[in-house]
């Protein structure tokens, strides 16, 4: 057997565990890793400006391929700098290994140099952490950590790693183990056979069906079977933020997303439901509006990996706890082989009730011929793009016009921070999609607040030749902050303007890209071509669009489903 | 309504920190708190009393559940069960007290364990209530220190919570 030093043994793992990209940053604890690291060439590693960047790159690259992420990091304050992007790809159950340095086993508890409890510090938002005790530990410890961050319900893992850990001169034999025991973790292989079979009875017989399909379609790659079902059974289909792309956005079933800026047609469906399917979806807060008006006729069967998701908020008549594509599956087959069918008249009278709801609304928006409308800007890029880009967007009003406006049609292609809701998350996420997707049309849509949140990786972008497009809705001021105080804080502005922008053309240009301008409205198309005709360059696009602009529909609050505000003046 | 969930964790470092931090962390309640190893060595028992609706109770388990180091649960409130604390007490003993406080003590079936010119220390086991209703007897007025153990509990019958 080989004799490796615990920062060899590491490195190996990681190639053993077949890990492509390490997102990270180099310090004190971490060297001996570092330096196994510098030795061998199958692991390569991206070196980022701060280490909260390399958790959300880490994360857009696992969003977009549905592997792992890896992150490597110091402690103290290079661990601590990870916290804010590990709670984002937590509440989003994103599945992540980050490892962190720590001091010397000898010294842990005595307050020495860069130290930090981050075993402690990360518990709330991890699936779990664990601690190397001993060199000999290491391989398993990593199979075990990329094992539970990727299978049941996704998420981050920490691995702490004190540097007396990862000695270069002790060796000790290495063996990569082929599985893991877990005598306490076995998450659900498939749903209930009687369960599925009662949902399918259900789904049957509803006259009024909706399917609400949230991330985990994503997450657990169901996306074909949710699709094959859907077009089956001819109901409409609805999804979460989370869940954009889970099933095609253009096609004529497809309702749009949503919740608190949902279209109009799919809060009213779902309002106005028998029958609720919920796949892979989890009531958030943002989603259903008041629990206690949310949806008052439907029966709900909900399919979940995770059973703390089900009748958490809604209680759920039917529970499944499953992986959705297992389930989704089985149920496919038994609608096959049923005799029963949907009721045509009711599934014809409940379109024809949703196709009103989808005309009186259909996600109109006020042009302007002198100003330019972010929603304008996000259709023209849908079109530019042939609805086929990645998009990586930050947090804010863009985000939410850019979910309603480029219609995505697969899933893993719409990289967004929805449960934590994370400014300066675009920009990284952005960079690790092209990374590994470097022939794709790779947009971040972001905004002039949260794209200063982590602005510094424009040159992390540069050394490693990432030419994603900056797509910058600019309003001059924190738009969604701004929106809140307009609607309840009449319009005082509190702390919601910049007032000291800098001008984003000559810092793009200074970090050695290309920066573009657009304010005029004419501009908005030829200019954009030109960018997205600059494959090889990033290019920071710096839009001026209108200031006031709101982001609608938008539910009331403490209100039902169906309570929503249409534009400025209209509420229903 | 109050519940006494009895959870098998593996036994190590850090484990329960990560239950303890569950309840805090999604504002559950915790009431006592008891862990001790078990026979495997690699496991221990952590017996947790709690309040809250049904709908809390069985979020609380499920979240549990889903941390990686606890093996099995079980809420014990459920079945039939029996429930038991220790408790150590030092009374003020003088004059025409100690008499009275030696047979308060034989009535709940405690034992002095210490005793000095002015201080008796009992030891009394039990559910909550009784030990509540010791202390009531004897009056706060006399006790000077009281420490309790939490609550252990374990299933009535045939039953086993093991893996």
């Amino acid at each position: 057997m080989e004799l490796l030093s615990g920062a060899d043994m590491l490195i190996r793992s990681l190639q053993d565990e077949g890990i492509e990209y390490i997102y990270g940053y180099p310090g004190g604890a971490a060297l001996h890793i570092y330096d196994a690291l510098f030795r061998q060439d199958k692991v390569k590693h991206i070196l980022v400006r701060h280490e909260q960047a390399a958790v959300h790159m880490a994360d857009g690259y696992a969003r977009a391929t549905g592997k792992p992420g890896t992150v490597l990091v110091t402690s103290g304050p290079g661990a601590t700098n990870t916290i804010t992007g590990i709670a984002t790809a937590f509440m989003d159950s994103i599945p992540m290994v980050v490892l962190c340095g720590q001091v010397a086993s000898t010294l842990i508890g005595e307050d020495a140099f860069q130290e930090t409890d981050m075993i402690g510090v990360s518990r709330p938002v991890v699936k779990h952490n664990l601690s190397v005790r001993h060199p000999e530990e290491i391989p398993e410890v990593i199979r075990k950590a990329y094992y539970i961050a990727s299978t049941g319900r996704p998420g981050p893992v920490v691995v702490d790693i004190p540097k007396d850990m990862t000695t270069p001169n002790e060796r000790f034999e290495y063996a990569f183990p082929k599985k893991v025991k877990l005598r306490s973790y076995n998450p659900a292989i498939r749903g209930h056979a009687g369960q599925i079979k009662k949902a399918v009875d259900m789904l049957l017989a509803a006259r009024r069906p909706i399917i609400y399909a949230g991330g985990g379609v994503i997450l657990g790659k169901a996306s074909d079977q949710l699709t094959e079902l859907v077009r089956m059974l001819g109901y409409p289909i609805t999804n979460t933020l989370m869940g954009i792309g889970c099933y095609p956005a253009t096609d004529k079933q497809h309702l749009g997303w949503l919740g608190m800026h949902g279209t109009y047609e799919s809060n009213m469906a779902m309002h106005h439901s028998d029958l609720i399917l919920c796949v892979g979806a989890r009531f958030d807060d943002r989603v259903t509006n008041a629990t206690e008006k949310f949806c008052p006729g439907a029966r709900i069967v909900h399919i979940d990996i995770d059973p703390a998701s089900i009748s958490k908020t809604i209680d759920a008549d039917v529970p499944i706890v499953g992986p959705v594509d297992a389930v989704l599956k089985e149920m496919i087959a038994l609608v096959r082989e049923s005799k029963a069918r949907p009721d045509a008249e009711a599934l014809s009278a409940w379109w024809k009730q949703i196709e009103e709801w989808r005309a009186f609304h259909g996600m109109r928006y006020e042009n302007n011929p002198e100003v330019i409308k972010p929603q304008e800007v996000i259709e023209t890029l849908w079109r530019l793009t042939n609805g086929d880009a990645f998009v990586a967007s930050d947090v804010g009003q863009h985000q939410m016009f850019a979910a309603q406006y480029y219609k995505f049609d697969k899933p893993n292609r719409w990289i967004n921070s929805g449960g934590l809701g994370t400014m300066g998350f675009g920009l990284p996420a952005a960079m690790g999609v092209k990374l590994t997707h470097p022939d794709d049309e790779v947009l971040c849509v972001t905004g002039e607040g949260s794209i200063q949140m982590n602005i510094q990786e424009l040159s992390t972008c540069k050394q490693y030749n990432l030419p994603v497009k900056i797509i910058n809705l600019n309003n001059q001021a924190l738009g969604m902050v701004k929106q809140w105080q307009d609607m309840n804080y009449e319009s005082r502005h509190s702390q919601s303007y910049m007032e000291s922008l800098p001008d984003f053309i000559k810092l793009a240009e200074a970090y050695g890209h290309v920066g573009v301008r657009i304010d005029r409205k004419e501009d908005l198309e030829p200019k954009l071509k030109e960018v997205l005709a600059m494959k090889d360059k990033l290019v920071f696009v710096d839009i001026y669009v209108d200031r006031f602009e709101h982001v609608y529909p938008m539910q009331v609050a403490r209100g039902s489903m169906k309570d929503m505000w249409l534009s400025k003046t209209e509420r229903v | 309504m109050r519940r006494i969930i009895s959870v098998l964790l593996e036994n190590e470092p850090g484990a329960l920190s990560r239950v303890v931090g569950l309840f805090s962390q999604r504002n559950y309640n915790i009431e006592t708190l008891t862990v001790a190893p078990t026979e495997d060595s690699t496991l221990s028992r952590l017996t947790v009393t709690t309040t809250g609706s049904d709908k809390v109770i069985e979020q609380i388990t499920k979240q549990l559940n889903k941390l990686i180091e606890v093996v099995k649960l079980v809420d014990l409130t459920e079945g039939a069960h029996i429930e038991r604390e220790l408790m150590l007490v030092k009374l003020k003993a003088t004059g025409s007290q100690r008499a009275e406080i030696k047979r308060t003590v034989d009535i709940f079936r405690g034992q002095i364990v210490d005793v000095t010119s002015s201080v008796y220390t009992v030891q009394l086991a039990g559910d909550s209530d009784k030990l509540d209703g010791f202390i009531q007897a004897v009056g706060t007025a006399g006790v000077l220190e009281v420490v309790r153990s939490g609550v252990s509990g374990i299933a009535r019958g045939e039953k086993v919570l093991s893996l």
